[in-house]
């Protein structure tokens, strides 16, 4: 008998899912957002359909205000992959002058990454889209599907959900209805690290430790990524050996201390430390009601 | 416990190298409202230390504010959104819920245990591979165990853990546990669940759950999650015939040709002799390409791209097997449905069909019997609502490859769905192929359809006229009709007339006579439509799904829809008949437009609207319509 592991049986799991999405959807993408759980799944998308190269574009929808270190990295991967690369960025948005520090986390995300993905969907006419999204991340998502549906304004309906049974997965949809699916649902946060190191999957920089400059604000400690950063006054940028456990916009994302710089040394630091994830990011500091809204109003 | 923190702070490449083996165990826990699955759940997870401070801390708040647990911590609370949903009108249905030991990653779908539910019981049990059938102690094997049970058997669930829960409030008494497993094991013995795990617990006071319980020193057997830790899931899969159905063709350019699926059973290796399904070519394996180099040997449940030593015809849906062991192929079965939408299925009605990785169009006849998921009883049944399980012929619009459910998950599970919804309507587990459609071979006819065609000089179609009662269906059709015959046209007219009187007069007017009279309808235009006429049949068919139905069984450009599109309250006030009174006057039952609904066509090839055009001109209108496009020679 040949053992399969756990991991391999996610991994199945997750190709399983990517070839379904290519061989109905009319005109799949995948979400990419350059932290590790879209690393993740484009390591996989890899492996799905090798040697062709994944049947779909990469597109990542930008707020403009993402690590410098991401952007470089994103591009450097889709160059990899050999997909192509679409950055969608909310014009609307950006020529009101949308930004987290002037208007405030939740009016940025919203504007910058909720309609701006919402708008990116419309104007290609993506019918499907991959996201990384996992079912341990959060309460209310414990219940998503692996195939979510969204009607034509982009709305999740909680009541309208599709029972997925055995491996089958029904992709029938009406026009203007699209789907987002979750090819990483049954994986934790461990099996993502775990995965990563196995497979040696590369990552941003980000998430190791390092001497960064960072600012003390509102209990968090944020990076001083480039010139756009207000310091108040007496505020000062400080040099500490800092990492980042998830990655999105640079104002929003608090930083942890740390010395951990290799992987084995990440993976021990989450294994041992004692408060959840989700904790750095400022946009899940409401309760958790409030993701299972913003999720109805299609924050991913 | 879980988490061995020394190692994990002394030696975590060792631990990380501990780890990545570990395998994985999908269960499901099957229990009613009380019976203690979120209380055993949450302390899974919290055991397994997988709460972090902070939920931790917020945990202990929220047992204060609203446990039942005084000042103790309500590990229920952990898991419990199901409150949550319901006042959040949310569907109240699987959660899906992770943790992890030293031996394994667990995933448990968590799903409520009433009748109404029956769908999401089966839902998390389609991928379980092992169910735990929760009972409380004071109650002892009930009803609702044997639902549980039941359906856990028709998925073929391989493992099942009889958990005796709350044996707290029984005073840990072994003759507790050793009558309700007896009682429970005369039961099993009926569903053919042939082996299970009995333990007895106290899911609030953690008594053999990770721990073994001084409490009960009379129970030698495993704790819940040393069980759980060891019980065999590398499952006899490996052991099956190869089987690989088809999900993408992979070609990324002229030299390469490889088929990439997921193996549902049985391992594979390069030079192994393959047969193609439902085509029967045979071929053997090339290689087993993947992203890692390619493979030696390949097993049940790895997702592969196999490339095969001759160029043979290979699309998506059709099923890569073991040449000494194929799987059959057929194109009618018997099969269990257990049906998941509030719209019941309906005899006759096509639905479509997913089955591994392909889609047909599926017809499931009259069920011969319905079950009762309480006592196991066989109930004489027409349809099937929500939540009802069945067992019907079935038969699709060609023939797949499967196998027998009990043997094949993969090969022997499908779902249906509703053609104009897209709703997943049901699921089903195929027990075995009818043979008569094998034994019916289909004669290939020297005089065919268009041979006859040819000799009338037009090409045959149907004219479905459909519409309210009084529209004017038949009257437009009948002078449809004249004006062909007077064209030297041959035709054949199909109407309440002369079908409800004979072919028909064992149907009434409920939706399962009204689908079943427009299949026959349909059927029989069809079998016209191959003697080369044109068929013109008006009936109010209402139903969009059952027109669909007729539109699919003929070729393209055979079936001409003609909406006669009138008001209801024209129609109602014509009353040729004296229908609508009589209906309105509650004398005459689902009656459509009154009490039973009438859905219009959406894109009809001829719509005619006869508030602004007499029959005369309505006709001549159709005729005109074939002519143009050259029905009539
Ligand atoms: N005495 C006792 N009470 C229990 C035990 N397990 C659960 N309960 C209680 O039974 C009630 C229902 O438990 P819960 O876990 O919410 O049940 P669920 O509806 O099946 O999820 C709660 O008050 C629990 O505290 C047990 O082993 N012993």
């Amino acid at each position: 008998m040949i053992h399969v592991t756990h991991l391999q049986r996610l991994e199945a799991e997750a190709i399983h899912i990517m070839r379904e999405v290519a061989s109905e959807a009319e005109n799949p993408v995948m979400l990419y957002s350059v932290g590790k759980d879209s690393s993740v799944m484009l390591h996989l998308a890899k492996k799905a359909f090798f040697p062709s190269v994944p049947p779909f574009p990469l597109m990542h929808v930008d707020t403009t205000w993402k690590f410098r270190a991401m952007y470089a990295f994103r591009d450097r991967m889709a160059a990899e992959s050999g997909m192509d690369l679409i950055v969608h960025i909310n014009q609307e948005g950006l020529d009101q002058g949308i930004g987290p520090f002037s208007h405030g986390s939740s009016v940025h995300t919203d504007v910058m990454k909720t309609q701006g993905l919402k708008q990116a969907l419309d104007k290609y006419k993506f019918d499907v889209a991959f996201g990384g999204a996992r079912r341990d991340e959060e309460k209310s998502r414990a219940k998503e599907r692996i195939f979510s549906f969204r009607n034509a304004a982009h709305r999740w309906d909680p009541k309208n959900q599709r029972p997925e049974l055995w491996k089958i997965y029904n992709t029938r949809k009406a026009r203007g209805e699209s789907i987002r699916a979750f090819p990483l649902s049954n994986w934790t946060e461990l099996d993502i690290w775990q995965y990563i190191y196995r497979e040696n999957i590369p990552i941003p920089d980000l998430y190791f430790a390092a001497e960064r400059a960072v600012v003390r604000r509102d209990g968090m400690l944020l990076m001083v990524d480039d010139d756009r950063y207000p310091l108040a006054p007496g505020e000062a940028a400080e040099t500490r050996s800092v990492r980042f456990r998830t990655l999105g916009c640079w104002p929003l994302t608090g930083a942890v201390e740390s010395t951990a710089a290799t992987l084995p040394e990440i993976i021990q630091e989450m294994l041992l430390t004692t408060t959840s994830e989700r904790q750095g990011r400022a946009i899940d500091h409401d309760s958790s009601a409030s993701m299972e809204k913003k999720k109805q109003e299609g924050y991913f | 416990m879980a988490h061995n923190n020394e190692m994990i702070a002394d030696d975590i490449i060792g631990y990380l190298h501990a780890h990545e083996n570990k395998s994985l165990l999908r269960f499901i826990t099957c229990g009613s409202v009380d019976d203690g699955k979120s209380t055993l759940i949450g302390r899974l997870l919290f055991e397994s230390k997988l709460i972090f401070e902070d939920q931790l801390a917020a945990l202990e708040a929220d047992s204060r504010k609203v446990g039942t647990q005084g000042d103790r911590i309500d590990f229920a609370l952990l898991v419990d959104g199901l409150a949550a949903e319901r006042e959040q009108g949310i569907t109240i249905d699987v959660a899906y819920r992770f943790f992890s030991t030293e031996k394994r990653k667990f995933i448990v779908a968590d799903t409520p245990g009433h009748e109404q539910y029956t769908r999401n019981m089966a839902t998390g049990a389609s991928t379980a591979d092992l169910a735990v059938v929760m009972i409380d102690a004071r109650k002892g094997v009930l009803t609702q165990t044997r639902r549980h049970s039941f359906i856990v058997s028709m998925l073929g669930v391989k493992h099942v853990v009889l958990c005796i829960n709350k044996m707290d409030l029984m005073g840990y008494a072994q003759h507790v546990y050793n009558e309700i497993d007896e009682d429970y094991r005369a039961f099993a013995g009926l569903l053919g669940i042939a082996d299970f795990t009995t333990i007895p617990v106290s899911a609030l006071e953690g008594d053999n759950i990770t721990e073994h319980s001084d409490r009960m020193p009379w129970y030698n057997g495993p704790t819940l999650l040393e069980h759980l830790e060891t019980v065999d899931v590398e499952t006899d899969d490996q052991l099956k015939p190869f089987r690989m159905p088809v999900q993408w063709v992979n070609r990324p350019n002229l030299d390469f040709r490889g088929f990439s699926g997921q193996i549902a059973s049985g391992v594979t290796r390069p030079g192994d002799r393959i047969k193609v399904l439902p085509s029967g070519k045979e071929s053997r394996i090339d290689r087993i390409v993947t992203h890692d180099g390619d493979l030696e040997l390949a097993v049940a449940g790895q997702s592969v791209t196999l490339t095969l030593a001759d160029e043979v015809d290979v699309s998506r849906g059709d099923v890569i097997a073991a040449a000494d062991a194929p799987c059959e192929v057929a194109d009618q079965f018997e099969a269990h449905i257990l049906w998941m939408s509030a719209s019941d299925m309906l005899p006759g009605r096509p639905y479509i069909m997913k089955i591994g990785a392909r889609t047909v169009s599926c017809t499931p006849a009259s069920p011969k019997y319905k079950i009762n998921v309480n006592t196991l009883e066989e109930l004489a049944a027409k349809k099937l609502g929500l939540n009802e399980i069945g067992v019907c012929n079935i038969s699709l619009d060609r023939e797949i490859a499967f196998d027998a459910y009990n043997l094949n998950h993969d090969t022997g599970g499908f779902i249906l769905i509703d053609r104009l919804t897209n709703e997943t309507v049901g699921m089903g587990l195929l027990n075995f192929a009818l043979r008569r459609s094998s034994n019916i071979h289909r004669q290939a006819m020297v005089i065919d359809k268009v041979a006859r065609a040819a000799q009338k000089n037009q090409k045959p179609a149907i004219l479905w006229f459909t519409g309210l009662s009084g529209s004017g269906k038949s009257a437009i059709a009948d002078i449809v009709g004249q004006k062909l015959h007077a064209l030297n046209r041959h035709t054949a007219t199909l109407d309440g007339d002369n079908v409800r009187h004979g072919l028909n007069r064992d149907l009434g007017f409920t939706d399962v006579d009204r689908v079943e009279n427009i299949r026959r309808i349909a059927e029989v235009s069809k079998l016209m439509v191959d003697a080369g006429l044109i068929v013109l049949t008006s009936f109010i068919s209402p139903f969009r799904a059952e027109r669909q139905m007729a539109r699919s069984i003929v070729e393209d450009g055979e079936f001409i829809e003609i909406f006669v599109d009138t008001p209801l309250d024209v129609a109602e006030s014509r009353d040729v008949k004296g229908l609508y009174k009589k209906a309105r006057a509650g004398e005459i039952k689902n009656f459509t437009g009154i009490s039973s609904p009438y859905e219009e066509p959406r894109a009809a090839e001829i719509h005619v609207d006869t508030t602004k055009a007499s029959v005369e001109q309505s006709a001549s209108r159709i005729v005109a319509w074939l002519d143009e496009r050259r029905y009539l020679g």
